[in-house]
Formats: structure tokens, sequence, C-alpha cells
């Protein structure tokens, strides 16, 4: 990697907070005004909400159960081994479910979204569109914004629920729980702030995947190599943030809603 | 082939309401492009340098330069795609430098361009490809299709509609980014590399379609290549309806309306004829011509 200056290093990094802003911008500006392609909507909304479900029961399936198997031999020892349900629920609710969930979908479409629009930039294809008077932050960009804030938000209670689920499994088959008391435990764990709390979250985290995913797309540069170098970068870049945003969105809802 | 081949495509331009058009800025005589003190640079290397010229209605003007010297970025100038450092580029007399993004999408409804390397949208069919434009004017199915059958037949690669991208060899593709420029029957046509890639016998196919659009529909276009025979053919041949296939104009003739713009290093080095190209005395030129 070559050394650049600190103020050439500064510089690049300006711009692009100013041109992923723009794009950000426009994307959500669209959204208020026509025309709308809402085919576009609709095709990303099956690629990205049902085509990513195995993997996001996978995901929330074996954590619920590493969580119930993890926690159980902790609570034992306080002997509150009954408790194992409200951990599971409250964590998978919270935070696992939705901070898992967007992970895994940053990985699987926020690379898919850098690459696809990535080859369309260094085959020209993006420019062809602009030459035949389509804008493409509207007709690229915009779906798949609406696309993935949407389906993520679905996904996470997916994710919770087969995350619960599987907690249950081996609180009963593995721990000797009983189910009743496991799934009343975990009902009762759940309160108005952790779940609005659970269910904030997938909305900013499908907003970053969208926008990092198409920003790094939308700014490839040199060839195949860049199109690897936008995918690499949207998924780093789409997983810190989430995993920062998740922080600063916990934070605020604690001082909204209290430590509940 | 018969003329009437020819895509009748014709949505009424002139009744479009263009936010700066001004009609004195258009007509016979007056350009329908002009570059005036044009310049460009890339973070620090300059691409163009101070390039003006001008292209006339139902003008053909090719341009010429070996790679690198900055061919394509003045046609990505010239559709708006790209903005200049300096100067103006007035296109149809809108100054496209100056134009919103909004106001160019209007504008380049009346511009096609063929892209170096075909630019057809992968995950669409050959005939949403070709569609592509009258989809968006939300044209009814059936006339988009009779549109794109036509349009098609001009590029003679009606069998291949339902085809993929993927599944066209190159000159099929550059055919069928062809048929896409014209479609709508633009005023002016922009083909970057149209022959870029291409064998030899492909490449006189796909000339032979840039004279036919010529002498048919005698739309103004910009041509670019870096193949000099190519350049020549296209100044020396004319289209024959009655055959369908281009024919050398008789006693070694050359089209009037075609003419030449050379670059070299972001400079142009020639602005003119045909004839006043062959006859030019530039030592570069002649080096460059042999």
């Amino acid at each position: 990697m070559p050394f650049v200056s600190p103020e050439v290093f500064l510089k690049e990094r300006v711009q692009a907070i100013q041109d992923y802003s723009l794009l950000t911008g426009r994307a959500v500006a669209n959204i208020f005004t026509g025309p709308h392609y809402w085919d576009d909507v609709f095709t990303q909304m099956d690629s990205i909400g049902v085509g990513s479900m195995p993997i996001v029961i996978l995901t929330g399936f074996f954590t619920g159960c590493v969580l119930a198997l993890q926690s159980a031999s902790s609570l034992e020892e306080f002997g509150a081994i009954s408790m194992t349900g409200n951990l599971v629920a409250l964590s998978m609710v919270k935070e696992l479910g939705p901070v898992l969930t967007g992970l895994m979908i940053s990985g699987r479409n926020a690379s898919g979204m850098a690459s696809e629009l990535g080859s369309m930039k260094v085959t020209e294809q993006i420019d062809a569109m602009r030459a035949l008077g389509t804008d493409p932050t509207r007709k690229l960009v915009t779906p798949r914004l609406i696309a993935t804030v949407f389906m993520l938000f679905f996904l996470t209670i997916v994710s919770d629920a087969v995350g619960i689920a599987g907690g249950a499994l081996v609180s009963v088959a593995l721990l000797g729980l009983n189910a009743s008391s496991y799934f009343h435990a975990s009902y009762r764990s759940l309160t108005y702030a952790g779940i609005t709390q659970g269910l904030v979250k997938p909305l900013f985290s499908g907003f970053i995947i969208a926008t990092v995913g198409c920003y790094f797309g939308m700014n490839t540069k040199g060839g195949t190599q860049g199109v690897g170098r936008a995918t690499t970068q949207a998924v780093v870049v789409s997983s810190v943030f989430i995993i920062v945003v998740d922080f600063l969105v916990s934070r605020a809802m604690i001082g909204f809603f209290g430590s509940q | 082939m018969p003329s009437n081949t020819t895509p009748a495509i014709a949505p009424d331009h002139a009744s479009l309401d263009w936010p700066s058009r001004d009609p004195s800025l258009e007509g016979p005589g007056i350009p329908v492009v002009s570059f005036e003190g044009v310049s460009i640079k890339f973070d620090i290397k300059p691409v163009l340098e101070d390039i003006s010229f001008t292209v006339m209605p139902a003008e053909t003007r090719v341009i010429l330069g070996p790679a690198g010297c900055g061919k394509s970025v003045l046609m990505k100038l010239a559709n708006g795609l790209l903005k200049p450092d300096k100067g103006t580029i007035r296109v149809f007399g809108h100054d496209v430098t100056k134009m919103r993004e909004t106001d160019l999408y209007r504008l380049r409804a009346r511009i096609g361009m063929v892209f170096q390397e075909s630019a057809l949208f992968d995950s669409l069919s050959v005939e949403d490809n070709v569609a592509y434009r009258l989809h968006e004017e939300k044209v009814p199915p059936e006339e988009a299709h009779a549109r794109v059958v036509e349009s098609l037949k001009f590029v003679e690669l009606e069998q291949a509609i339902a085809k993929f991208p993927s599944e066209l060899s190159g000159g099929m593709r550059r055919r069928v980014s062809i048929a896409r420029a014209i479609i709508t029957k633009p005023d002016l046509i922009l083909y970057d590399s149209p022959t870029g890639g291409l064998d030899p016998i492909t490449s006189t196919t796909i000339v032979e379609l840039v004279v036919k659009q010529r002498d048919v529909s005698h739309t103004t276009s910009l041509l670019i290549t870096h193949r000099l025979q190519d350049a020549f053919t296209l100044a020396m041949h004319r289209f024959d309806p009655k055959t369908g296939h281009m024919e050398p104009i008789p006693d070694g003739g050359i089209d009037p309306s075609t003419k030449f713009l050379v670059l070299n290093e972001g400079k142009v080095v020639f602005d003119g004829s045909t004839d006043e190209l062959v006859h030019s005395e530039d030592p570069w030129l002649k080096a460059y011509l042999s």
C-alpha cells in the first residue's frame, strides 16, 4: 500500500464522508419522490429477506442453544438454573438477535451489493444507465435501502424466535428443565423497553448495510481487483458500523427507557 | 436492406419541455455539439487540454488517436457523464457543463450512446436491454416489443431477442448496444470504440451498421476508433438500400458528411475533412497515418 501525505489522506477521508452523505441523502430523498421502482424493491426483498432466511435461522437457533448451555452452568452455581429462559430471551431479543442478524446480513448482502454494483460500475453499466436517462441512485440504491431496512426488521424477529426455541431445546433436552417454566420465564423477562430496543436496532443496521454496500459498489475503481476491494471494505465497514451504532442505540434507549 | 427497416421510433422530442432550451441555438448551420476550450484532468494528470471543435447537423465526426489520448473521456464529456474542469460544451444548444443531472437525463433522451464494451445490463434479456428506454418512458408492452423487433432487424439480430448478454459473442453484444442506442431514433449518436476488441470481419459488420445509420437516418454522430481502416471505410463507403450492404463510393469518392478529429496526448492535432487529413503535412500525423 503506497504511503500518502497526511493532507491527502485527510482530504480523501473527508471526500469519502461527503460522497457517502450525498449518496445516502439522495437515496432517502428518492423514497418521497417518484418515479419508484417497486419491481426492484420486491426483487431485492426476495433476495435479501427470503434468501437470507437459512443463515438467519441457523445462526439464531445455535446462538440460542449455546447461550442456554453456557449460562446454565453459571446460573446453577447460584441455584438459579430456572432463570435460563430469562437470560436467553433477554439476550436474544435485546442484543444478540439484532446484532448477529445484522452482521450475518452484512456479510451476505453488503458484500453482494458492493460486488454487484461494483461490477456494473467497472463494466460501464452505471454510465449506460445514466446515458439512458435513468438515475442510478433511484434505480439501484433506493430499492436496496427500502428492502434491507424492511426485511432486516422481520429477519431479526425470526432470529429472536428461533434463538429462544434453540435455548428451549437445550434447556429441556440437555439440562432437564421444564419447557413450560422455560417459556414462562422467557415471556416474563421481556419488557416493552427491551422489545423496542431490539426492534429499533435492525432499522439502523439495515440502513447501514444498504448504504455502505451501495456506496462502495457505486464508487468502485480499478477493474475486477477494485470489485474485490470494494466488497471487502463494504463488509468490514458495515460490520464495524453496526457494532458501534448498536452501542449508541443501546445507550440512547437506556437513557430513554431506563435500564429495564 | 429497404429503408423501412429503420426503427420507426419517433418520440416527439420537439414537444419536450426543455428548461433551458433556446431555439436560436438549434437548427441548420448551428452545431449540434460544440467544445470550447475544454480541459479536464484526473488527479494531477491532464487528460484533455484546451479542446475546441464543432459537429454540424447530419455530420459524422470520427475521433482518431492512439490509446490513452482521452477519446473516451471526450465522449463522456459530450454526454454530460463527466464535467470538465474548464471550458464549455454545448449539445443542442444546451451548456451541459452547467446543467443539473436531472435536466441532463431529459437531454439524454435525444442522445444514443454505444459503449466501448457494450455495457449491456447482464440481468436483462436482449429484448429488455433494447427496450430499456421505452420501459422507462412507460411505452405500452406491445408497442415496445414491435419497436424492439424493428430495431433488432436493423442490426440483423432479431433471432437473439430472448437471449441474455452472456449468451452473445462480442460482436453480437456490440450490435445489441447499437440497437439500444437507436431505438428512440436519437438526434445524436455517440459511438465509443464500437469496433474495439473485435476481429476484422465483425468490425466491418459494425462499421456497415454505422454507415447504414448515417446514410439512412442522417443522424449526427461522433465515433471513436483507433483503427484507421475502420475510419477510412466509413469515409469511403456508402450504404446501398437496394443490396442492403455498403459499397465503395464510386471513383474513389469520399463521403462529405464524414469528418475527422485527431487527438494526441490530450490535444487536438487535426480537425477537418478526409481529404485534408490524407494530405496533411504534419509529421506526427503522417507517421500516425502510415
